[in-house]
């Protein structure tokens, strides 16, 4: 079933490939943006990757939540999912491990080539790759909450920002300091493993949080 | 004040004294599959049915009638644990649904007014996923079938978004039936059907009763069905 729910969500974002691609590139563009404005000064660009790229990940991750559930709530497959008799967190769970392939994951992927253009060195560029690793799929997480409980209304986008976004504060000030202390020559291990309680935390919670919203906004 | 009219609603036979109650109970519990007691709906600041008390055994329908608004489609969203109804509740085989949680969404397939299907798959796949994220297995020649008796067989692999609204609807009548649930809850099930498809969908209610399930159908069309055990639910909006 856990299977059959990432695959279908997989298959739909692929036919819906265009609203995927449009997270991507507003994540390479908003980082681009950075050097071409601030200038080349590499100790400057090097000041300043860490909080550049966690912040657009974050914007990022924040354009692609409405689609968690909200298409599956207009066309009606979200109250046939609630009535499969499958324990809820377990689905939530599985939409929201799609929603982190299609939409996340390629954001990591495509960081440290992103990070090249601020100079960061092959290390730095690993330990950034971690950190959105470890961080990412807790913006999925706590995400799904704020898309869950927003579902129907109309100004949800900005709602679930206003919701969510400083839900986000802690992953961001854990990935930023990783990547910002490899810069500065020191051991990052203390913010990854800050990042990995947080994931496991949003692991253990946030499905069953977003399960209790989704039976409300449906009902 | 809008309340469902008493005289239609009570399937009890109505106990006399403790012993009739006593008996009329223990026969309940043992062939009613589906319990409704003193049901009250409220959407908003309006009530739209109250103390509804109905029951279904297998093999039974239940029609459920009344104007635009009367409650007959929250009912339905009550009855498969969707929404919550303000007061009363709702058993099936004597425990309440809540409590039952997905063992009793084991038993039920709900077909919505929305048809619940996703436009960027084919029908074929939409009737396969449907089947796997609800945890059945449902095999390719099984599915074709499926889609072959709802006369769908030369749009197997078109997208549903290319489909018209009442073969869209043959879709879904397909999914119900690949669903094999003992309760069906049905929405206005034969809108934007054709004749044929209107027939189809009375005799698939009419095998579904013979199976020994149970059919609660929300419509405004007469049924017409054979089917001997029809019992009718009046709602009456004002």
């Amino acid at each position: 079933m856990f299977a059959w729910v990432v695959w279908r969500d997989l298959i739909l974002a692929w036919r819906r490939r265009t609203d995927v691609l449009a997270t991507f590139f507003f994540f390479i563009i908003v980082v681009s943006l950075f050097p071409l404005g601030v200038g080349p000064e590499p100790q400057l660009l090097r000041t300043i990757a860490p909080g550049v790229v966690w912040v657009a990940a974050l914007l990022a991750s924040m354009l692609a939540l409405g689609r968690t559930f909200g298409n599956d709530y207009q066309d009606g497959t979200l109250e046939q999912l609630l009535l499969t008799p499958q324990p809820l967190f377990l689905i939530v769970l599985a939409k929201v491990l799609a929603q982190w392939i299609v939409s996340e994951l390629p954001l990591v992927l495509v960081a440290p080539v992103l990070g090249m253009q601020f100079g960061l060195s092959q290390n730095t560029l690993w330990i950034m790759t971690l950190s959105l690793l470890l961080g990412t799929p807790v913006l999925s997480l706590i995400g799904s909450i704020g898309a869950a409980l927003t579902l129907g209304l109309r100004a949800a986008n900005v709602l679930v920002a206003l919701l969510v976004l400083p839900l986000y504060i802690p992953v961001l000030i854990f990935g930023a300091g990783a990547i910002e202390s490899t810069v500065n020559g020191l051991e990052p291990q203390a913010y990854l493993l800050l990042l990995g309680a947080t994931l496991v935390l949003a692991l253990a919670f946030a499905p069953w949080a977003t399960s209790a919203a989704l039976r409300i906004s449906v009902e | 004040m809008i309340m469902a009219t008493s005289a239609d609603v009570s399937y009890h036979p109505g106990p006399v004294n403790n012993l009739h109650f006593l008996i009329y109970y223990s026969i309940a519990w043992a062939s009613w599959m589906l319990e409704v007691t003193n049901l009250s709906c409220v959407r908003g600041t309006r009530r739209l049915f109250r103390d509804l008390n109905f029951s279904a055994a297998a093999g039974e329908l239940v029609e459920l009638r009344g104007p635009n608004g009367s409650g007959k489609t929250s009912l339905l969203r009550i009855l498969c644990g969707l929404s919550s109804p303000a007061s009363g509740e709702v058993c099936w085989q004597g425990k309440n649904i809540r409590a039952l949680a997905e063992q009793y969404l084991g038993n039920v397939a709900y077909l919505a007014h929305q048809n619940g299907l996703k436009d960027e798959l084919s029908a074929f796949e939409n009737l396969r996923m449907s089947c796997g994220v609800a945890g059945r297995s449902l095999a390719e020649a099984e599915a074709i079938d499926l889609l072959t008796r709802v006369g769908l067989a030369d749009r197997l692999y078109l997208p549903a978004r290319v489909l018209s609204a009442g073969q869209r609807r043959r879709l879904a009548l397909a999914r119900l039936l690949s669903l094999k649930c003992s309760l069906w809850l049905l929405d206005e099930v034969l809108t934007s059907l054709d004749d044929a498809a209107m027939q189809l969908a009375r005799q698939f209610i009419n095998d579904h009763l013979e199976d020994n399930g149970i059919a609660i159908i929300a419509t405004h069309q007469d049924l017409n069905l054979s089917a001997d055990r029809v019992r009718r639910i009046q709602l009456a909006g004002v």
